[in-house]
């Protein structure tokens, strides 16, 4: 870690010694990052090495996917209702000025599916599955129960995090359908009950718009997503220090670096997978 | 507590022949943490069914030594044998096989916080899918009819058994601990502060633990202790570690191996202070520092 010289000249001016300190903070940063990045990666092997080779205990993996799933159902089930609901009161503002209050439909239901659903889904995710991972398993690292699991014979990865890996792949794709389709109720009922759209022409715009692969793009999304957001937080919680700071930390680390994460994946599919569809509609692909 | 009635004497009644490998051999074993130095040739053979206290002040290394003589920490420098087999050179397959033959008695417990008691003692049943009996899956009734004879060994009434770790006090978790430990009748039991945090009489009732799993089957015990009535009482062989940065010379890092009976006699300032407790010249060190 330490590879710049840490020696102080007496002679070298104060200048000179701040930049000497913020070298050091910037070689140490990258160095802190490379590091990390090649732990991740290593961690990420040793998934799926215990994933492939490895039986997976039934029970362990119910109880992740009742954790991450079931107990994630409501949160999310109520942020896809406002979302929706929101994006209605901002899209009739706008589009009522212009005469296509009709139109919004396809705005708000084109939004959700190929952005909003998945994106705040794993945001969502990110806040109460990961962080809690995070501090779960650092809990369980500083208290030695993992210590005690590796003294056992038991391979910890395979005990604790593939099974909350596998879960998360399972159920945040779900999870985001069920998001997409309570924003889309809550923007037709926000618009037909409280913005007087009509319900034929709002769901016939949609129709005309959001297609099958919009709906894919985002369930494409929530798996990159949901994979992100398990590893990661299993990561920080597994390396977690020790102490009560040390767990606190983790979490925050386990959300903060998940969010990073989604946005950036997001960027990225989005771009790609945008480059993949236009060839594929040109081409006269059914998908739409 | 159990109606067996306690045992007076540090039992030695396992001979070691000469021609019988060491169990755990220790060869210049030096492990250390970014760039901190905790263990250094450590040299050290533990006999089977020997019983063998480490003892040391805190920050010695005494816990981490503990975790290397089953892979728990690797080591930097030499080598860590357990029952002939080199740590360092054999396949985590064995090293998992190894280590199922050995039971670890955490500081904490380490109890599983989302496991009643009795699934935390039936939990290594459930993991090796039945070493105790041969080849012979365990079901569920049978598994419970053994977690409520582990917890009788450990003078815990049935009672405690859907209870949470949470839910019981730092006393009954040590005796969890050691009966989620014992219930493989492992080769090798490993002890971390068995009675650190207890009052005397709870104390005594982990000594009584560790003596009484020693007679019901043969077991080779290794117990880091700061508790010189727990050395003196169970152990056969003691040995004490001194922490590197105080080493002089070229000083080897365990300062005393042998009975307990000797250390009293020992002229050894180090030894003399420690196991009398007294502070010495450390309070001018603390204020120093």
């Amino acid at each position: 870690m330490n590879s710049v010289d840490t020696t102080v000249n007496p002679a070298t001016p104060p200048h000179a010694l701040r930049s000497q300190g913020l070298l050091r903070n910037v070689t140490d940063a990258c160095t802190n990052f490379v590091c990390q990045l090649g732990d991740l990666t290593l961690f990420t092997v040793q998934i799926l090495k215990w994933f492939f080779r490895h039986k997976m205990r039934p029970g362990t993996l119910v109880n992740a996917c009742f954790q991450i799933g079931v107990l994630s159902l409501p949160v999310i089930a109520l942020t896809g209702l406002f979302i929706g609901m929101v994006l209605a009161v901002q899209s009739h503002f706008q589009f009522s000025q212009i005469g296509m209050a009709n139109h919004m439909g396809a705005v708000i239901n084109m939004t959700l599916v190929r952005e909003l659903g998945p994106v705040l889904a794993a945001t969502m995710l990110a806040g109460r599955v990961g962080s809690a991972m995070a501090a779960e398993l650092g809990t369980m690292r500083v208290t030695e129960q993992i210590d005690a699991l590796e003294s056992m014979g038991i391979n910890p990865i395979h005990h604790l995090v593939v099974p909350r890996v596998v879960a998360a792949l399972l159920l945040i794709p779900t999870l985001t359908i069920m998001a997409d389709f309570m924003g889309i109720f809550g923007g037709f009922a926000y618009s037909y009950l409280a913005l007087d759209v009509d319900p034929h022409l709002y769901f016939q715009h949609s129709r005309d718009f959001v297609g099958g692969w919009d709906l894919l793009t985002g369930l494409i999304k929530s798996l990159f997503f949901g994979c992100t957001i398990a590893i990661v937080s299993c990561y920080h919680g597994f390396h977690c220090q020790v102490g009560a700071k040390g767990v606190g930390r983790a979490a925050t680390a386990a959300f903060v670096i998940s969010f990073v994460l989604i946005l950036g994946i997001d960027l990225l599919l989005g771009m790609g997978l945008d480059r993949l569809f236009l060839p594929m509609q040109s081409g006269g692909n059914a998908l739409l | 507590m159990s109606s067996q009635p306690p045992l007076q004497s540090s039992p030695s009644q396992q001979s070691n022949s000469p021609f019988v490998c060491p169990l755990v051999e220790v060869r210049q074993l030096g492990v250390s943490f970014d760039n901190r130095v905790v263990l250094q040739g450590i040299t050290l053979e533990v006999r089977r069914g020997e019983t063998l206290a480490i003892i040391g002040e805190s920050g010695c290394g005494k816990t981490v030594l503990l975790k290397s003589l089953i892979g728990l920490i690797q080591g930097q420098a030499g080598t860590v044998h357990f029952d002939g087999v080199d740590l360092c050179q054999t396949t985590s397959a064995e090293l998992a096989h190894l280590r199922s033959r050995t039971g670890f008695v955490f500081q904490g417990a380490a109890l599983f916080d989302s496991l009643t008691v009795a699934e935390n003692i039936g939990f290594p049943i459930r993991q090796s899918n039945s070493q105790i009996t041969s080849d012979t899956v365990l079901c569920d009734e049978d598994i419970m009819s053994l977690v409520t004879e582990s917890l009788r060994e450990v003078g815990l009434a049935d009672n405690v058994c859907q209870r949470y770790p949470m839910e019981i006090s730092g006393g009954m978790r040590k005796r969890v601990a050691i009966a989620r430990a014992n219930i493989l009748k492992p080769d090798l039991m490993l002890y971390d502060e068995p009675t650190a945090g207890l009052d005397p009489i709870a104390s005594d009732v982990i000594n009584e633990l560790i003596m009484r799993s020693r007679l019901q089957h043969t077991v080779t015990s290794i117990i880091v202790t700061h508790d010189m009535k727990t050395a003196r009482k169970v152990a056969d062989r003691v040995i004490m570690v001194h922490p590197v940065d105080r080493l002089t010379g070229d000083d080897a890092q365990i300062i005393f191996d042998g009975p307990p009976s000797v250390l009293d006699r020992h002229a050894d300032q180090r030894i003399t202070q420690f196991i009398h407790g007294e502070a010495g010249q450390r309070v001018i060190e603390l204020s120093d520092g």
